[in-house]
Order: C-alpha cells, then sequence, then structure tokens
C-alpha cells in the first residue's frame, strides 16, 4: 500500500539571555557543575520567581519574525513532575496561552515552496542535566541550565519528507541566529528538535498513529532519523502490524529508533496557572516597537541581493544562509563594486577556510577590507588570480595583509618584457610539435603554451601579457 | 525598670523605653530569656531559640549607641519569627521532619527588612507542619499549648507566635496566613494577629504552602503594636511579582481618632449560623454594640457564597501544596531517607519519613483535583466560585467600610479533641477563610472571655489595601474596651 508521511516538528530553543528566566544566574555553557545557581533556580523553600523581561522581548521578536500573533495578556503554567533536575518538581511554563499563535515560515525544497504553519511558539525554563558517572553507582546532578529560558516552537503536521524537515529545521534556526535570539548551536543543545511523525494510506482523511523522535542533535542525523522512522513504519504497517503512540530516541551509532516510552506511562503532568506570577501584560505599543525593529530576515534579504547586486538565486542563498556572512558579503561589495566578483571568493575561498575553522564570518581573520585589498592586487596585475587564489588559505591563517604576503614571498607577477620573452622561447623550444600544429592553424594549442609559461614562470607571470607575446613570437 | 518586669511591656511602650535609653539591648534580651526559660517548659512556643546569637547582637547595638541614641523603630526589639520564614543562617523547619535541618542561606524580605533595622530575633516559632493545620498538633516537633489553660490547643498553625506573644515570650511576632493562621491562633490566645491584603507584604523567603492564599502578618499584644510591625515589613518587593507597588501609609496615624463616626460596619448573617458556639455569639454581638456605640454605623449584609467558602479553599489551597511541595523530593536539600534501591525509592521513602498525615494527606488531595479528567470539576470549579466570593466582598464593600464576624467557632478546643476528624478542624476555620479567598486584609482582636476563661475574639476584614480602615476599628473598639489588663497564668 501507499502511504503518506505526515510529520510535524517541535523545536526548543535557548534564548541568548544574559540571565537565567526567571532569576538573575548567568546562562554560560560549559561551567564547573552547579557554579551558575542561586536559591531561586536551585528552587529553595520560599523562593519566587520574577521574569526576565529580555527573554520576553526576544520571544516576541521571534514570533514576529515566525509571522505570528502576540498573546497581550500572558500567564505561565506549572508542568508537576519528578525528576532529579528539576529543582521544584514542576517546570515553569506557558500551557493555555502561549505569547505566540499562528505564524508561518517559508521553506523551499529543490523548486518547491511550501508554507510551514507554526501552531504555537511559548516561554518556558530549561531543566538541568543530570550526570551518570560510570561506574560509581551514583547521578550527579549539575542545574546550572535549570531556568534558561527556552522558546518551544511547535508546527502544525504540514511536512511530509525528511527534506521538509531539514529545510524547516534550517530555515527556522537561520531566523532565530538573524534575530539574534538563539545561538543555534545543536551540540550544545542550544537548537533541539523533536519531529514526531505518522503514516496514513495516500487518499486518508484522519491521521495515523503518532510516533516522536528525540536524541537528534544534527541535520544529518534529523534526516536519517525521520528517514528510518518512515521505514520502519511502512515496513510495521505493510506486514500488518500497528503502530504504538511513543516516545522513541534516536541512535546515531546504530542507525535506528528505540522505544523511550509508550503513552501508557505518559505523565499526567496536571497543569495550573503558576500562582507566583501575575499575569504578563505586553503592550501593543511594545510589540510595535518590537516589529518596526526586526531585521531584514534572509528570505527578504536574498530577494534584495539578486535584484540589488545581480548575483545568482544560488549565490543569493548562500550569502545570506548566516547574518554575519550576509553582512560581510555587502561590506565587500561596498569597497569593491563587482559583486560576481565578490561572491565567488566569498562563497569559494572564504567560506572554505570559515568551515574548516568552525567560524563565524564577524570573526574572520580575512576582514572585508582585506579581501578586497587581495582582490584589488588582481586587478592591478600585481599577482596573478592563481596566485591570489592559492595564496589565500596563508593570508587567513596568518592574518597578514595580502599585500605583505606577496612582498615577502616575492610573488609579483612577472610582467616584464624581457623577462617573459625569455622564458616563452624557451617553452617554444622545449615543445617543437605543438608550434607547428599552431602554426598549420591549430589556434587552441595556444592555451597549452600559455600554459607552459605559467607553468616555468612559477605562476608569476601576468596570463595576458603571456598571451599577448606568445601571440607576436609565433607570428 | 525591672528586668522582671519588662516582657509585660507593649512593643510601642518597650520603643519608649529604649529609645529615651532606659533599657539597653542586651537588658532586653536577658530579660526576655528569663521569662523564656520560666515558661517555655509550660507552653513550647519555640522550636528554635536563638539566645547566643541575639545577645551578641544587642551587646553590638549597645557598643554602637553609646552617646548616640538616634535609633530606628524596631531596632532592639525582640521578635520571635515562625519558623516557615527564613532566616539566613538560622534552621527554619517549617515544623516538619523533612527540613529538621535546612538553614536557609537567605533571609526571607520581612527579615531582611527587619534586620536592617537591628531587630532581635529571639527564636524561631511552632507552627503545623507547614503551616498545614489549626492547632499545632501538626507540628513534627510537638505541640504548643494555650498559656490561657496548657490543656487546650493554642490554635493554628502559627500557634507558635501567637503563643509566644500571650505568655510576653516576645514583645510581637511574625506569623503567616493561608487560611486563618494569623487570626485563628491570635482569637485563641486572646492576642492581636493580622493578615494583610495579599501582595501587601513580600512573600519572598516564606516557604510556600498555597501560594495565593499565604500571607505574613504580625501578631502583637495590642492594636498599636500591629500599625507598628505591619509598617515594618510591608511594601512593594522586586522578588515577589505578586507583592503589589501600593505606597505604604504611616498605619500609626490610622490610630489618631479614638471614634468609629461616619464608619459603616456589615454584619454578614452567614457567619452567625449553627455551629456558632453561644458564647463566642454573644461576645461577637456585644462587641459589635460597641462599635455601634463608638459611632459606626452597623448594617446587615449579605455574602450568600460562604457556605462554599472552606471547600472551595480546600481544593485550591490543597492542588497548590501538592505542587508546592514537590520540591521535598531528597535531592537538593533537607531529609533523604537512608539506603534507597533507586530513585523512585528515594522519592517514595524520603516523602513518607519525611511528612507528616495531614500534609501527606493535603498532597494527596491536591493531587488528585489537579488530575486529568478531575480538574475541571474541582480545581475548575474552585476557582469559578472563588471569583464569587470576590465579587460577593466587593459588592458589599460598596455599601459598608468593614465587616465584622466572629473569628472562630468555638474557643480554643482540648489536645486530641479534633485531631481524628480533619473535617471539623477544616471547619474551625471557616470564619477566616473567605478573607484569604478574596485577598482580603483581615484582624482579629480580643473581645471577651469563655465561662472557662478562655479568650474570644472577632474579625474585622476591609477593602484591599485598607488596612488602615481595619486598623482605626480594631483601635478604636481596644481602647474602650479593657480586655488585655487580664494576662494568662500559665499553669
Amino acid at each position: 500500500m501507499a502511504y503518506e508521511v505526515v510529520i510535524g516538528v517541535e523545536v526548543h530553543a535557548q534564548l541568548r539571555t544574559q540571565s537565567k528566566l526567571f532569576c538573575a544566574c548567568g546562562t554560560t555553557f560549559g561551567l564547573t557543575a552547579n557554579s551558575q545557581t542561586c536559591p531561586v533556580c536551585l528552587g529553595l523553600p520560599g523562593t519566587l520567581p520574577v521574569i526576565n523581561e529580555k527573554a520576553v522581548e526576544m520571544a516576541v521578536r521571534a514570533g514576529l519574525a515566525m509571522n505570528g500573533t502576540i498573546r497581550v495578556r500572558n500567564r505561565f503554567a506549572r508542568k508537576n513532575y519528578f525528576y532529579p533536575d528539576l529543582p521544584k518538581g514542576y517546570q515553569i511554563s506557558q500551557y493555555e496561552a502561549p505569547i505566540c499563535e499562528h505564524g508561518w515560515i517559508e521553506i523551499s525544497v529543490g523548486a518547491n515552496q511550501k508554507r510551514v504553519r507554526i501552531r504555537r511558539a511559548h516561554l518556558e525554563e530549561d531543566a538541568g542535566k543530570n550526570v551518570h558517572e560510570a561506574g560509581s553507582g551514583m547521578s550527579l546532578v549539575d542545574l546550572n541550565r535549570a531556568g534558561t529560558p527556552l522558546l518551544e516552537i511547535v508546527t502544525e503536521p504540514d511536512l511530509s519528507s525528511s527534506e521538509e524537515v531539514v529545510a524547516y529545521l534550517k530555515a527556522l534556526r537561520d531566523l532565530l541566529m538573524y534575530l539574534d535570539v538563539c545561538d543555534g548551536n545543536m551540540e550544545e543543545g542550544s537548537f533541539r528538535c523533536e519531529p514526531n511523525l505518522s503514516l496514513r494510506p495516500v487518499g486518508q482523511k484522519t491521521f495515523g498513529t503518532k510516533v516522536e523522535l528525540k536524541n537528534i542533535n544534527s541535520f544529518k542525523f534529523v534526516k536519517d532519523a525521520v528517514d528510518y522512522e518512515i521505514k520502519r513504519q511502512t515496513k510495521v504497517l505493510n506486514e500488518g502490524g500497528k503502530i504504538y503512540q511513543e516516545t522513541r530516541l534516536w541512535n546515531h551509532e546504530r542507525g535506528e529508533t528505540a522505544v523511550m516510552r509508550s503513552k501508557e506511562e505518559a505523565h499526567d503532568y496536571r497543569y495550573f496557572q503558576d500562582p507566583d506570577l501575575v499575569p504578563m501584560e505586553i503592550s501593543s505599543e511594545w510589540i510595535e516597537q518590537l516589529r518596526e525593529g526586526l531585521p531584514e530576515l534572509a528570505s527578504t534579504k536574498q530577494q534584495r541581493f539578486i535584484t540589488e547586486y545581480g548575483v545568482p538565486e544560488y549565490d543569493a542563498g548562500i550569502l545570506t544562509s548566516s547574518k554575519a556572512l550576509a553582512i560581510y558579503f555587502e561590506a565587500c561589495v561596498k569597497l569593491y563594486p563587482q559583486p560576481k566578483t565578490v561572491s565567488n571568493w566569498v562563497m569559494g575561498e572564504l567560506l572554505r577556510e570559515l568551515n574548516n575553522s568552525g567560524t563565524e564570518a564577524d570573526a574572520s581573520p580575512v576582514t572585508p577590507e582585506r579581501l578586497v585589498e587581495l582582490l584589488t592586487l588582481v586587478d592591478q596585475g600585481v599577482i596573478s588570480l592563481k596566485v591570489a587564489r592559492e595564496m589565500f588559505p596563508d593570508v587567513y591563517a596568518s592574518g597578514k595583509a595580502p599585500a605583505r604576503i606577496v612582498q615577502e614571498r616575492g610573488l609579483t607577477q612577472v610582467s616584464d618584457e624581457g623577462a617573459l620573452v625569455t622564458i616563452i622561447e624557451e617553452v617554444l623550444k622545449k615543445n617543437p610539435a605543438q608550434v607547428a600544429q599552431y602554426k598549420e592553424g591549430k589556434q587552441q594549442v595556444l592555451g597549452f603554451l600559455v600554459g607552459q609559461v605559467m607553468k616555468a614562470s612559477g605562476g608569476k607571470a601576468n596570463p595576458g601579457k603571456v598571451n599577448d607575446l606568445l601571440k607576436k613570437t609565433l607570428g | 525598670m525591672s528586668l522582671t518586669l519588662l516582657h509585660k511591656l507593649t512593643l510601642s511602650e518597650l520603643q519608649r523605653k529604649f529609645t529615651a535609653g532606659d533599657v539597653t539591648a542586651t537588658e532586653i534580651v536577658r530579660a526576655y530569656f528569663l521569662r523564656v526559660t520560666q515558661v517555655e517548659p509550660k507552653v513550647n512556643a519555640y522550636l528554635t531559640q536563638c539566645k547566643e546569637a541575639a545577645l551578641v547582637q544587642a551587646e553590638r547595638l549597645d557598643q554602637a549607641l553609646k552617646g548616640w541614641r538616634k535609633t530606628t523603630p524596631m531596632m532592639a526589639m525582640p521578635l520571635a519569627v515562625k519558623d516557615n520564614i527564613c532566616t539566613e543562617g538560622v534552621r527554619t523547619t517549617c515544623a516538619s521532619r523533612m527540613l529538621d535541618t535546612f538553614v536557609p542561606p537567605y533571609d526571607a524580605t520581612v527579615v531582611a527588612k527587619l534586620r536592617a533595622q537591628n531587630y532581635l530575633l529571639l527564636g524561631k516559632t511552632n507552627l503545623d507542619e507547614f503551616a498545614m493545620g489549626s492547632s499545632t498538633e501538626n507540628s513534627a516537633f510537638g505541640a504548643s499549648r494555650n498559656p490561657w489553660n496548657i490543656q487546650t490547643v493554642p490554635g493554628g498553625s502559627s500557634g507558635g507566635s501567637a503563643v509566644a506573644v500571650a505568655a510576653d515570650e516576645c514583645v510581637a511576632a511574625l506569623g503567616s496566613d493561608t487560611g486563618g493562621s494569623i487570626r485563628q491562633p491570635a482569637a485563641f490566645c486572646g492576642v492581636v494577629g493580622l493578615k494583610p491584603t495579599y501582595g501587601r507584604v513580600s512573600r519572598y523567603g516564606l516557604v510556600a504552602f498555597a501560594s495565593s492564599l499565604d500571607q505574613i502578618g504580625p501578631i502583637t499584644k495590642d492594636v498599636t503594636d500591629a500599625a507598628i510591625l505591619l509598617g515594618a515589613i510591608a511594601g512593594h518587593d522586586p522578588r515577589d511579582s505578586t507583592s503589589a507597588n501600593v505606597p505604604v501609609p504611616d498605619y500609626l496615624k490610622a490610630l489618631k481618632r479614638k471614634d468609629l463616626k461616619r464608619l459603616k460596619v456589615g454584619v454578614p448573617a452567614e457567619y452567625f449560623a449553627d455551629g456558632l458556639d453561644p458564647e463566642v455569639d454573644q461576645a461577637v454581638r456585644t462587641a459589635i454594640e460597641g462599635l455601634r456605640e463608638l459611632g459606626a454605623d452597623i448594617r446587615e449584609i449579605k455574602l450568600p457564597t460562604t457556605d462554599a467558602a472552606v471547600a472551595t479553599y480546600y481544593v485550591i489551597a490543597t492542588a497548590e501544596a501538592s505542587s508546592n511541595l514537590a520540591r521535598y523530593d531528597g535531592v537538593k536539600f533537607g531529609l533523604r531517607a537512608a539506603e534507597s534501591k533507586d530513585l523512585l525509592d528515594m522519592y517514595l521513602k524520603t516523602r513518607a519519613e519525611g511528612f507528616g498525615p495531614e500534609v501527606k494527606r493535603r498532597i494527596m488531595l491536591g493531587t488528585y483535583v489537579l488530575s486529568a479528567g478531575y480538574y475541571d470539576a474541582y480545581y475548575g470549579k474552585a476557582q469559578a466560585v472563588r471569583t464569587l466570593i470576590r465579587q460577593e466582598f466587593e459588592a458589599a464593600f460598596q455599601t459598608v467600610d468593614l465587616i465584622v464576624t466572629p473569628v472562630t467557632p468555638t474557643t480554643a478546643f482540648k489536645f486530641g479533641e479534633k485531631a481524628q476528624d480533619p473535617l471539623q478542624m477544616y471547619l474551625s476555620d471557616i470564619y477566616t477563610i473567605s478573607a484569604n479567598l478574596a485577598g482580603l486584609p483581615a484582624i482579629a482582636l480580643p473581645c471577651g472571655f469563655s465561662k472557662a476563661g478562655l479568650p474570644i475574639g472577632f474579625q474585622l476584614i476591609g477593602r484591599p489595601f485598607e488596612e488602615e480602615t481595619l486598623l482605626r476599628g480594631a483601635h478604636a473598639y481596644e481602647q474602650a474596651t479593657n480586655w488585655r489588663a487580664k494576662r494568662p497564668a500559665i499553669r
């Protein structure tokens, strides 16, 4: 039987606030266990939460950027369950009244555009972390993360393939990073995704039984886990089996999902309004003010790059994939108004080095000014394009000015006719067959000879000049 | 003055003596601990005494004050604090085995305010475990006894604080009131107890029982003292979102008028129905006549939903408690049961050993009313009734300035009398619970004695943030009567 896949996604994005959601503790990742705690986030008796306004602001901005409706009168609820990493025995979250509803994000997979509806986005506090010490029989609790602000973003079941899920997650992550509300770091858990999916026979209106996937911390794993789960469920259904409503963990080493808990074990969270927090009013004036302050988002920027700079759609997509990269590109173009040339360098040499070293464009050792300096050296004929490309990794690694590296290594292009003619004569002497072919009218041999001269000059010869001189010499 | 008489003074009297230099801080501490040593074995008001620390603090004050007597109002005032209010460096047990060894690394905001004024903490007072109860019989460390008759309960949950004030073991005390826990023991012990408007006093550092109902307030020897202590602890606190940003008036100014002319006082018939002890009924009605003689315009009012208050309260309070008490899991602080085989076992053993029967009962009740499938029928419905009760008070306060009622259906009962029947115990809060549900300020003050010689109190309820009216009414009545002249013999 043919099945249709129905997928929804839940994302927990950690908001980039300085302090936690309900206390003044910091939110830095990776500090000594429990060094980033206070009586409030430890849940000591008698302590009370106070909402962090900055987190609310970030949630509103994210909600607006997702085209959502912002709730004016917000309430917080307690989600009650016992776990050692949950200091109060309940998590403060939003239940009936999320801060944002009815949003959407545009994604494209191949040539297809799709609008993914966001059902809701709500604020909640994160839990801590349990550390199980191998061999000691002990479990330790680190509450540094307890109370850090999260925005939980839930889609409608609008996705129908692993490619779409990845495209949605990339678009959402880009958006949050563009807004500076989330650092998007999947390995450190700043951007956690939990797809849920079900299958139904093509044409059936009602949904099949839903399975939730957890423990996915890269886009590759998202794709692998969703693809695996589609295959697994298809097989079960084709064999006449039954899908159970459950949560399954992705095991990337085994390349499969396994049951974590079934619906029968699901908690009754006994949600109720948190009496420690008064309803939070978000004024429409503030919402409008934040809306006006929203930065240009990736999709708008991509369109603008196409029309304003005339770069291809593909280039525009890559250049706007991160805010820092887009800013870098525009800074270069401002100094060096040849967008396509800049685009080639940014997408090629620069991005390769950035990716290799895991650096964002705004921290690139090669600043826009340095890159433009390099391009100008080529234009002025000081170095060849080839040399420029070859020396880029050194410019990147050393952080030195390109002109200085050129000088230090004697990379200056040879344009002096006397010196070039000497090299040309030697090359012609070594390749009599090709000279003969050229003279018989085989023009294309010229390229080969130019290449030989370039090689003999150690890449320093000015190719234009070589071309001219070769033609002249060969008559 | 003789140190042996110092403990009989009210807060305002002691303030005057200290400010005038008639008595030193050290003398105050010595005098009070002399008194504590005498009567504490009979009444058991304190869970923790802070004699050494208080002496050190008093000597420091006396040194600092040599030749310079400009003082803050609460300086050197010897107070007792209910043991569910956090005190930095002093263990705070909530009268529970769960927190037997818990020493908070922070002060509750009310304590920090008093500390900033250099008050003297004499000790932490007994209560029903986690403030759940009406007699202190639920304390894990033994009940307190009523100074007027040590065979009877002092009331609760702030029983220890009421006893300490009534037995002159401190000049004034802090209690907390979730459904009557300040007012009921104040009435049983013949002292003044004030529950402020919800949000008037910061709850930061008050170990939560039911967050939407809890409020810290003063238990004092007279109304003037209640005005002084309320002024010292009231005000907005950025650490408590539910504390209100409303200016704190000078409550002593409210006491200047001695009559009640043009004050409209409502009498709700529902508060004088079946179950009210005739002696209490008579004393309260006489008090109402007293208010009339002072010029008050007494009017009948209606609060028809009163009969649903107890049920509503026990749904909302237990629901919040079930969540508030989830943090006592043995993981981070307080008791952890030994020898657990796994996590669940640790949870179960810790909570089984740490909590007493009443706390467990309320956690189970609260968990049940919030459960899927029951939420709407219980918690949802209770919230709706709570709104109704609040609206009835709002309507009543359109026509009256104060409402007068009994505090308790009976005088102090005997130990064990209600301990086996939780419902009877719950009903002893029937007249005090509504003020918590509606968030209103209310004061309990003495208005007589039963034939058996036990104190009887009456209650005034006011509009939100109008503690001044409450204090004015209570003070005028107190000045016109002289119930405080009679002191307990403590036998």
